[in-house]
């Protein structure tokens, strides 16, 4: 592990000196290692209220008693979390004058995923000139939504600004007792995403973390909360398909979505953090819990695409408290070279009539190790509930591997549930057809990969999709011929 | 524009091609006919490159190049296409989208740009017309829930759509009742023009009632072993092969 990271530290390091970029940025960074004190400086910089504090030291104090996780599929290096950076202030972001500073690697991936250039430029952290500038696409975006009293800002913004929300909300449904990692982030959340529809709002955009990304640094252990409030509908966006590297190994996110009654969302990610090399060194561990509950009538629908992180452990999961709510899980996990994922999602079905579909789809290449894992738990007193499982395997390649653990669990009689798997190869037949019509190797590998993921990829919105299906083929590279 | 020279091939240790000469030119159609397991399949897939099958001995000059210096993909952008016998699915890719991107390979592989998505939809409506191609089969997948009759005109659209100089089908009319048969034919009947050529393979006289051939070729045990005209057909279709076979046993 602490090899690894001073690999990406390294890393970055000689890019930076590579391309002549100077380094004498002022940061904000306290030592490494986690104690009460840090816990306490953490919220002490970030300027919040003692009942802040008080809920960071709790789950602080709580992390101490648990052990870390040995249950997934993983194979994780020994983590040493006295030997991790708990807190660095918002880097100021090196201000590049022109695209032609740009790491020309990174260029050629914006190009390939097709990226309109002022948003490269944005993302690269080049200066953007007066024209297009993204504070003022920003501030318009907060009127239009300030309007319907809509409120999207970061979650350190809320917590001083929206006491009340915050209080009520966060930790509601992943409370700080829930797992080894939920505990760590809530002790030490840097920042993160924090929105709320009112009653009977529709979100009239798609609210992306896009327009806040350059805000404030996205932070290692990071937060988001979403509360629909009673028959709103909100469709979020997290990620970009752009590559995101970064110098913090360990990633630890918690998002937890309120669906109130009759309430509606779509979240819809799109992770691609840096994967390691060829060889598996180096890479962000991800270790992220996702949850959302659903009030009566509400419905909440998971789409994700991974095809980032060494290691993914991931389970967006819905709990259908309310009679009548609906949830979805839609993902494609692609992992490709060294990559592990172990990803899913649990339906936790307790009110009458709760109705959840998951359609999983994991490819996996070079010597990759992939794995679908999911629950699905049928309370007593949930009656006529149903499930849908599909969970397909693509395999390219002899050295990956694809591992499927659902879980079922019923306890009531009147639940109807189905579940479906499939494993398959791209066959040489598939090959040798598309080759026969002029379309190389690679390229055809890109498209039987973005047909078996069509399904998912048919969920995410628009945009995202075509960048997404680009990204998948971009990942593929160098895993066949 | 295709000479084939003394080719042999395998596949694992068994040898299938055992010395196949054969010369296209441009304009003209050939058949090459011959019982079950003689080697037309192989030959159609060797000329396209798979490399399940070892090429061990022979030459293959194709417009004037080395074809078997060439990769699957540059033979096709080069102007070969084969009309599959079994057309392979693939599932979530669309006929449409599959298409847009083998022709605008092929484009590039001339220098050509692109085909903007109003020029693609024209050729396509084009193009599907001349196999009475349901316009709703290219938004489907590829192959994907296709009828044997489907399947096989699909190929045939798929020839017209690259427009390639040497088109090997190879029996594009197994598995197809008279009507589909007749669509398919009369569609590569009228894609031929002088500066193209095409080879069928097949088991039936009655696919070259529509296809005229200009030679036929008797393939046996890995060998052209007979070459006739239009006439040959009509007379392995009343006599079998077993007459040629016995002749050649006695050479």
């Amino acid at each position: 592990m602490e090899k690894s990271t001073k690999d990406i530290i390294q890393e970055l390091e000689s890019k930076d000196y590579e391309y002549g970029f100077v380094t004498d940025i002022e940061t904000d960074i306290i030592a490494r290692g986690l104690s009460e004190e840090v816990v306490r400086l953490i919220s002490q910089k970030k300027g919040e209220p003692e009942w802040m504090l008080e809920r960071r030291l709790k789950a602080y104090r709580h992390w101490l008693t648990l052990e870390h996780p040995k249950w997934a599929h993983l194979d994780i290096p020994e983590i040493d979390f006295q030997d991790v950076i708990y807190y660095a202030a918002p880097k100021q972001k090196k201000q590049l004058n022109s695209m032609d500073e740009v790491d020309p690697e990174l260029k050629r991936t914006f190009d390939k995923l097709g990226i309109p250039l002022e948003e490269q430029m944005a993302l690269a952290g080049v200066a953007v000139d007066a024209v297009m500038d993204s504070v003022s696409v920003k501030t318009t975006f907060r009127d239009t939504l300030a309007e319907k009293g809509i409120i999207f800002c970061s979650i350190s913004e809320a917590i001083k600004e929206h006491p009340e929300l915050i209080k009520k909300y966060l930790g509601s449904v992943v409370p700080y007792t829930d797992n080894f990692y939920a505990a760590l982030n809530a002790a030490v959340f840097s920042d993160g995403s924090f929105c709320y529809i009112p009653k009977g709002v529709r979100c009239p955009m798609e609210l992306s973390t896009y327009f806040r990304i350059n805000a404030e640094g996205t932070g290692q252990f990071e937060r988001t909360l979403i509360v629909a409030d009673e028959g709103s509908y909100v469709s979020y966006l997290e990620g970009c398909t752009a590559p995101r590297r970064d110098e913090n190994q360990l990633h630890a996110a918690v998002v937890e979505i309120v669906v109130e009654k009759d309430a509606d969302v779509k979240y819809s990610t799109v992770q691609n953090w840096y994967p390691g090399d060829k060889d598996g060194k180096g890479g962000i561990y991800n270790f992220v819990t996702k949850r959302g509950i659903c009030r009566e009538g509400a419905h909440l629908s998971w789409t994700q695409v991974e095809t980032g992180s060494a290691i993914t452990w991931k389970y967006p999961s819905c709990v259908l408290a309310g009679d009548n709510s609906s949830g979805e899980f839609y993902s494609v996990a692609m992992t490709n070279n060294f990559q592990q994922a172990d990803t899913g999602t649990k339906m936790i079905h307790i009110g009458k009539n709760t109705r959840s579909r998951i359609v999983s789809k994991g490819i996996s290449a070079g010597r990759s190790q992939n794995a679908y894992r999911g629950l699905v738990r049928v309370a007593k007193g949930a009656e006529n509930a149903r499930n849908y499982s599909q969970c397909d395997s693509l395999l390219i390649g002899d050295k990956c591997g694809a591992h499927t653990f659902p879980v079922i669990d019923s306890y009531n009689p009147t639940a109807v549930l189905e579940h479906e798997a499939t494993t398959s190869k791209i066959s040489e037949e598939q090959l040798f057809y598309c080759n026969q019509r002029g379309i190389s190797t690679e390229d055809a590998v890109g498209l039987i990969v973005n047909g078996y993921a069509r399904e998912v990829l048919a969920k995410l919105p628009m945009e995202f999709a075509v960048e997404a299906q680009k990204l998948l083929s971009l990942s593929l590279e160098g895993s066949v011929g | 524009m295709l000479k084939v020279e003394n080719l042999h091939a395998t596949v694992g240790d068994k040898e299938i091609l055992k010395g196949i000469n054969l010369t296209v030119k441009a304009g003209e159609v050939h058949a090459i006919m011959g019982p079950n397991g003689s080697g037309k399949s192989t030959l159609a897939s060797v000329l396209a490159g798979n490399e399940k099958f070892t090429v061990t001995e022979g030459k293959v000059e194709f417009e004037g190049e080395n074809l078997l210096d060439l990769n699957i993909e540059e033979r096709s952008r080069k102007g070969l296409f084969l009309g599959f016998q079994y057309p392979v699915e693939i599932p979530g890719v669309t006929m449409a989208n599959f298409m847009k991107l083998a022709v605008n390979e092929q484009r590039k592989s001339r220098g050509l740009e692109p085909l903007t998505a109003g020029e693609y939809l024209k050729l396509m409506k084009e193009k599907s017309a001349i196999v009475e191609l349901d316009s709703k089969l290219t938004s489907r997948a590829v192959n994907e829930g296709f009828s044997g009759g489907e399947k096989k005109k699909n190929e045939i659209f798929q020839m017209a759509m690259l427009n390639p100089k040497l088109a090997i089908l190879d029996e594009t009319d197994s598995g197809l009742d008279i009507d589909a048969l007749r669509i398919v034919a009369t569609g590569v009947t009228r894609l031929k023009t002088p500066e193209n050529a095409t080879v069928v393979i097949t088991h039936y006289q009655r696919l070259l009632d529509y296809i005229v051939p200009d030679y036929v070729h008797v393939l046996y045990k890995g060998r052209i072993i007979y070459t006739g005209d239009k006439t040959l057909a009509l007379k392995l279709e009343k006599e079998g092969y077993d007459w040629l076979i016995n002749d050649y046993k006695e050479e």
